[in-house]
């Protein structure tokens, strides 16, 4: 089965509110169908106004936004036939779970008994069958949620919005609730466009993550080539832990380069940098580094512990080395890391593979 | 450990609950010494003076007082036939106190009120009584009924009967235009002079309409205000309160200028040719002027309500209704305005209340076919000086609010009013 590869399209999009400042700047993203791309970003990188584009309730300065091939700039909201489930869920306060659930049914002329099914399989989908006649008062956060995610999906829309939907949750619903989505996905197959700025949020539902900062797309993948090979410092910096290393590069040559830093040099790997004398920041995950390697690792040296911070299952380490004291190193709670005392010295390496040097800061 | 509750003990000894209630009695009676003034002064300020208004609308002690040994002996008599001799004389005991004490033309003016002709019958009588004409070692009767031959007619004694009772609700049938018939039915006045209905109905017409046309334009402009950005919204706020900060009187003298016949709005008519010039329409001194007046009076009383309801209704509910497929209407029509409904109640019924008791502004610009029951109410207070009939309507009004009141409970449920 083929699916549609450009079932939702970004064509240039810009999008200013005052005529001066571009909130999106020439944006071009395609979703395909049955997709759940996230949009990630800081507040104000322009992730939210995307959706409400795409929604509607905005419309683009520049460019244009197809859904099926067909342009819908002109659409007014009501006739896009896409879901949207709200930050604050905008479940209807006056009305009940069914009649919330049967809105989007009764604008659309459906019968009775159509309408009481469609609710009876939303509801069961979400596991909320027998809350029909609550008001959403009476319901908690997370049902209040799962209320909101069924009556996005009842109607059949083809792209489902969800605008950070479980940002006002709890840390532990929040997790359940993000599998629960994903589930949902996973099941009917609706093309979803999630917005958020969790990052373990956007690692743990999506296929693809676009992650947006100052108006535009900075990556767009899947979220282990995000995590892993991040294409710029923002990305290195706004997913997961980072180590950075600022320097200028000093040697390039098969697939590495030497950088020099302000004590001492490492090897890298160069991705953002071309030619001899460029300024780079070198980025590095704090799993990547090991403490006394075995293995012979082109990258070995030798730091202080700073700070030991005890999480339960890792230990966090902060060292000073090679001038940069703010080096996490994560410690896997194990019998064999016994020397981690403050103020000791410890060796440690990394492949030049796994530092990346990228865009300077 | 055991399942079983048992009793806790304070270190003292005492039981926890025991000692518990206690000091949240200590508690109550503070919060209670707290509402003490508050409550004073609601009685001293409301409740006695309506009370005090109610009372005064029924009573009638007048007669009853001055003619004590009449209404003894009247027990006995069927009101029937004339009455017998026992009635006459104890009428001319109480007359002749009434004459010592200056007080019967205070009598005549009271009976005539029930009947015509009193005021006469009970000159001649004193002017008898003053010259010691009636001899009281013969039948008083006899001679009482030579003074005038109303005296002879039953229909006089039995109004006399009639002003016995300490309390009457003559006033309150006064108020719907009827009274009592000489045999103490209920009749209703004749059509020509069935004022006060008018002025109910007129009333109610008034205060639905103002109350009407202040729901159309308020409900837009609260709109308006709970939508705008906040530096907008607040100069537009200040528009819609500068009425409460101008006097009443200048509000209602400035709709004068402006409605009068030669005035702004004519004039702005006669300039567009709308109107010829020497056919300028009445605008003042009739309904009219009262509606337009009075609806921009009470205006920020609807407002103010919905505005405080639709602050709080969030924008995303009419997205999501419009992302759900509502067209913008649907989506209003079935979200935003079932949500306002507390506001509109509050409004509505604070501008219906209000505007069915106004007076300044219906007396100014309302004319003689603007005026309403307040207006009449408080005519009889300053004019005809008939306190116990303006207290009558005053609480006959008070009782159409509350009634009023009563419906909105009934329809809307007044846990749903939200005044702000």
């Amino acid at each position: 089965m083929s699916k549609n590869q450009e079932f939702v399209k970004f064509d240039k999009v810009d999008k200013s509110y005052d005529g001066k400042v571009l909130v999106v700047k020439d944006l071009n993203l395609d979703i395909a169908e049955g997709e759940f791309i996230t949009m990630l970003g800081p507040s104000g990188s322009g992730k939210t106004t995307c959706l409400m584009m795409l929604a509607g309730f905005e419309t683009p300065t520049n460019g244009e936004i197809y859904l099926d091939a067909n342009p819908i700039s002109n659409i007014p909201p009501h006739k896009r036939g896409i879901g949207m489930v709200f930050q604050n869920y905008a479940l209807f306060p006056h009305m009940t779970v069914y009649e919330n659930l049967a809105f989007p049914l009764k604008v659309r002329k459906i019968s009775k008994e159509d309408i009481d099914k469609k609710v009876d399989k939303a509801l069961s989908m979400v596991s909320l069958s027998g809350f029909e006649n609550r008001m959403p008062a009476q319901l908690s956060g997370g049902q209040q949620q799962r209320v909101a995610v069924a009556r996005a999906l009842v109607f059949d829309p083809t792209v489902v919005l969800m605008d950070e939907p479980l940002g006002a949750l709890d840390k532990n619903l929040r997790e359940s609730m993000q599998y629960e989505i994903k589930h949902i996905h996973e099941n009917i197959g609706v093309t979803v466009v999630y917005v958020t700025h969790d990052q373990s949020e956007a690692l743990t539902m999506s296929n693809r993550i676009a992650v947006f900062n100052d108006g535009k797309v900075q990556q767009l993948s899947s979220p282990d080539k995000l995590y892993e090979e991040p294409v710029n410092s923002f990305v290195a910096e706004f997913i997961g832990e980072n180590n950075t290393f600022g320097g200028e590069i000093i040697d390039l040559s098969n697939g590495t380069c030497k950088v020099q830093l302000s004590h001492g040099e490492i090897f890298a790997n160069p991705i953002s940098v071309k030619s001899k004398g460029d300024k780079t920041t070198v980025s590095i995950r704090p799993e990547r580094a090991l403490i006394n390697p075995e293995n012979k690792m082109d990258n070995n040296h030798s730091g202080t512990i700073e700070e030991v911070i005890y999480h339960g299952d890792h230990t966090r380490v902060r060292l000073n080395i090679l001038g940069n004291s703010e080096f996490i190193l994560k410690v896997p709670n194990s019998s064999k890391n016994l020397d981690i005392k403050l103020g000791n010295k410890i060796n440690i390496g990394w492949n030049s593979q796994d530092a990346r040097a990228l865009d300077p800061k | 450990m055991s399942s079983e509750t048992q009793q806790i003990l304070t270190t003292d000894g005492i039981p926890l609950s025991v000692s518990l209630k206690k000091a949240e009695r200590k508690n109550k009676i503070k919060a209670f010494l707290l509402v003490v003034p508050l409550l004073l002064f609601l009685i001293i300020t409301y409740i006695l003076p309506i009370g005090d208004m109610f009372m005064r609308s029924i009573d009638d002690k007048m007669v009853t007082n001055m003619l004590p040994k009449t209404f003894t002996a009247m027990e006995k008599w069927d009101g029937k036939e004339m009455p017998p001799e026992e009635v006459f004389a104890g009428f001319y005991t109480d007359f002749k106190i009434l004459v010592k004490n200056k007080e019967h033309g205070k009598l005549a003016q009271r009976l005539n009120k029930e009947k015509n002709g009193f005021n006469s019958i009970i000159k001649k009588l004193f002017r008898q009584v003053q010259r010691n004409k009636i001899d009281e070692g013969q039948s008083i009767k006899e001679q009482i009924m030579k003074v005038h031959k109303r005296w002879r007619d039953v229909e006089y004694w039995q109004a006399i009967k009639r002003t016995a009772p300490p309390y009457t609700t003559a006033k309150y049938l006064k108020g719907v235009d009827m009274y009592y018939g000489p045999d103490g039915n209920i009749l209703q006045v004749e059509e020509d002079r069935r004022i006060h209905r008018i002025l109910w109905l007129r009333t109610l017409e008034i205060a639905f309409f103002v109350t009407l046309f202040s729901f159309l334009m308020g409900y837009p402009i609260a709109h308006l205000l709970a939508t705008l950005p906040m530096k907008y919204s607040n100069l537009l706020m200040i528009c819609v309160l500068l009425p409460f900060w101008t006097s009443l009187l200048v509000r209602t003298a400035s709709w004068m200028i402006l409605l009068q016949q030669q005035g702004i709005v004519n004039d702005f008519f006669v300039m567009i040719g709308l109107v010829a010039d020497d056919n300028r329409p009445e605008m003042m001194y009739n309904k009219v002027g009262t509606y337009v007046a009075m609806t921009q009076i009470l205006l920020p009383f609807m407002v103010l309500p919905l505005y405080s309801v639709m602050k709080t209704i969030s924008p995303s509910l009419m997205r999501a209704g419009k992302s759900l497929g509502g067209t913008p209407f649907v989506a209003f029509w079935k979200i935003y305005f079932p949500l306002t409904i507390p506001g509109i109640g509050a409004g509505c019924l604070l501008v219906f209340i209000l505007a069915i008791g106004y007076y300044i502004t219906p007396a100014l610009v309302g004319g003689a076919s603007g005026t309403l029951i307040s207006n009449q109410i408080a005519y009889h207070m300053k004019t005809t000086l008939d306190w116990s009939f303006a207290s009558a309507m005053g609480l006959m009004l008070l009782t159409g609010v509350l009634v009023v009141y009563w419906v909105y409970n009934k329809l809307v449920g007044v846990d749903n009013i939200k005044l702000g």
